[in-house]
């Protein structure tokens, strides 16, 4: 059994100009100890898939329909009291903006120390002292000091630790990091992610990385699922991922990112362009919902929304075409 | 050979920082701290660094957002810095700017014809008003937005239209340099492509000159001739495109490439990680700037300011080191 099974999840809000369909039947599963990546660009439904886990999700005007089950439970079946229990102390999350998600009147030891206190009935001292311990394992020097200091006195890359320290604090099985490293530069990005690395390989929770860059999903995933519009397009491993994507979409994904080392290979060449724009998630999209920018597409793509085939070992994705392509490439 | 479209040299921009009874000066941010460079027309000289180098603020000071401390900004020959206001309207037709956020830097009021035909107005550029709905006509076609746009107003549009409106406002005034500040950072992957290529169509079809202003370095080696590289306010090294991401010479280059995330699971890569965080820009170290965070620091670094000074095969790098060490690993 998995740690985390979803399936056919759908979240949907009601806006005055429809139904939203921002997550429209999403299945997957993340084994215990594994990095699983989310892709996609903005308004995919990636973050919206994250909080829909954690039931962050306000219903109303939101709903979340199907299946989530973690360790065999069923989340969307639990009362919010439950779920608070589970929260912070077997699923946790790092968000992308620390200094909007930590709260500025507190100290850092006592938003460390709270979800200790809360889940494990740690004492004022205990707290403290486990938020120390915490802080040091995150590398912020001057632990002692720190963790009486507020947020505003931080830098963001120590704000990002102090949201990892918090994260991990109650040994959670099931880590969910919403774009974690977006926010920060090149040179306290490439800390993070090597903090991160660290931690997964001594605390060995599960990670679930949500992200919009390709170069930090080939860092540290394992396992990497593609989405676009609300639906999942493709999944498989992250070598195979890079190697052999499958989908158009992954292809041209993966064209349009420069990446470093151009300069070697002489003159500036154009990048390779998706033409157009993501499809409003308002009203349904009959057919696949890459039809209207993807080059292959007829008018089956138009009419039949492809299901999502084997396309390799452990590789799927949902396209009528896929595997010709890849065998004409 | 004909002067550089655009010279900088040694600008400095300080801020003050108040604080403390009656909002007195209680100090200085030394955002721009001496950085001289020049860009020729049709080139693209990108100014890389992370938040709080001053790159941005270099932007705005060439385009005259502000005034700036001490130095001297040179366009065509003749200085801008010190010109009346009058005077600055010539130079603002010349140099044009292209923000990051597409979402606040359009009119939400001012439909997209408006948008267009103000700078053309502004700047006397069109002599009829079918010369103006000509011109304005053209704008979108050059940046490949549908005709049908310019009766409608900027929040119809995605980010990447957007962009493209900000860049047909930009070209409207017929300018030989724009300033991009982090044009693409805000776009989405396939997006951020389709505008680095317009760019680079734009450029090649108008002659213009850009100063692209980025963190983003894999955009910026894909789309520079040349790259300079800033840490707190100071430049700390410069050099062709090829030269900076192959052969980068100051420590601080080194260790920003190294640690760009590259997008091919399993790459060997050694990436230096650099301690600590980038200090404040209120209170520089001493010497070196970059030596409370330089694996290959020494005495000499704490005391003394390294100049920028310029390698026998025109590379600029400010570092008291003559040859980097091997010790941290390859750059790629």
């Amino acid at each position: 059994m998995a740690l985390l099974e979803v399936d056919n999840l759908q979240t949907h809000f009601r806006t005055p100009e429809g139904i939203n369909r921002a997550v429209d039947g999403v299945s997957f599963h993340v084994d215990e100890g594994e990095t699983l990546a989310i892709v996609g660009e903005s308004g995919c439904g990636k973050s919206v898939t994250s909080m829909s886990l954690m039931r962050l999700i306000a219903e109303p005007p939101g709903r979340i329909a199907g299946s989530i089950r973690f360790q065999g439970k069923e989340l969307l079946q639990l009362s919010e009291r439950e779920m608070r229990a589970i929260r912070g102390n077997d699923i946790s999350m790092i968000f992308q903006e620390p200094m909007t998600s930590l709260n500025p009147v507190l100290t850092v030891g006592r938003q460390i120390g709270e979800t200790l206190r809360m889940h494990q009935g740690l004492d004022k001292q205990g707290a403290e002292a486990r938020a120390i311990e915490m802080l040091t394992l995150v590398g912020i020097p001057e632990p002692v000091r720190r963790v009486r200091e507020y947020p505003h006195q931080l830098s963001g890359g120590m704000r990002q630790r102090v949201m990892i320290a918090m994260a991990l604090a109650c040994n959670p099985k099931l880590l969910i990091a919403d774009e974690p490293t977006t926010a920060l530069d090149v040179t306290i990005q490439a800390q993070i992610l090597q903090l991160m690395l660290g931690l997964k390989r001594r605390v060995g929770a599960a990670i679930v990385l949500i992200t919009h860059d390709l170069g930090v999903v080939a860092e540290i995933a394992e396992r990497v699922m593609v989405m676009y519009a609300g639906r999942k397009v493709e999944e498989a491993p992250v070598t195979e991922l890079f190697r052999s994507p499958r989908h158009p979409y992954t292809q041209g994904l993966l064209g349009a990112v420069p990446k470093l080392g151009s300069s070697l290979t002489g003159a500036a060449r154009r990048l390779a362009e998706i033409p157009g724009q993501v499809p409003s998630l308002k009203g349904r999209i009959e057919g696949c919902v890459f039809a209207g920018r993807c080059s292959l597409a007829t008018d089956l793509c138009r009419q039949v929304a492809p299901g999502l085939e084997e396309k390799g070992p452990r590789h799927i994705a949902a396209c009528h075409y896929a595997r010709k392509e890849a065998a004409a490439a | 050979m004909s002067a550089p479209l655009l010279q900088v040299n040694d600008l400095k921009k300080h801020f003050p920082v108040r604080g403390g009874l009656f909002s007195r000066k209680s100090n200085w941010v030394y955002a721009v701290d001496g950085v001289s460079f020049e860009v020729e027309r049709g080139e693209t000289l990108s100014l890389v660094g992370e938040s709080g180098c001053g790159k941005s603020t270099v932007g705005r000071a060439i385009l005259r957002l502000f005034d700036i401390t001490a130095g001297q900004v040179v366009l065509d020959g003749q200085r801008i810095d010190d010109l009346s206001p009058g005077g600055l309207r010539s130079m603002r037709r010349r140099v044009q700017v292209v923000f990051q956020d597409p979402f606040s830097s359009l009119n939400p009021r001012m439909r997209v014809r408006d948008i267009l035909a103000e700078p053309i107005r502004n700047f006397g550029l069109a002599k009829s008003a079918a010369e103006l709905d000509a011109k304005v006509a053209a704008l979108v076609d050059t940046v490949r937005l549908p005709r049908d746009a310019l009766g409608r107003r900027p929040h119809e549009f995605s980010g990447g239209q957007r962009q493209r409106i900000g860049i047909a406002r930009a070209l409207a005034a017929e300018p030989e340099l724009i300033v991009c500040d982090e044009a693409v950072s805000a776009l989405d992957v396939s997006v951020k492509a389709q505008i680095v290529n317009l760019l680079q169509d734009l450029q090649r079809e108008f002659g213009l000159a850009l100063l692209f202003i980025s963190h983003d370095l894999a955009v910026v080696e894909h789309m520079t001739h040349r790259v300079a590289v800033m840490y707190l306010g100071k430049i700390v090294e410069m050099a062709g495109r090829q030269q900076i991401f192959t052969a980068p010479r100051h420590p601080y280059t080194k260790a920003l490439l190294s640690a760009v995330p590259v997008p091919e699971p399993g790459a060997i890569r050694n990436p230096i990680i650099l301690k600590g965080d980038v200090p404040s820009p209120i209170n520089p170290p001493s010497g070196c700037r970059f030596h409370t965070r330089c694996p290959f620091v020494f005495d000499r670094c704490r005391t003394e300011e390294p100049e920028l000074r310029s390698t026998e095969d025109g590379q600029w790098v400010a570092c008291h080191l003559k040859a980097l060490p091997e010790a941290p690993g390859p750059a790629h």
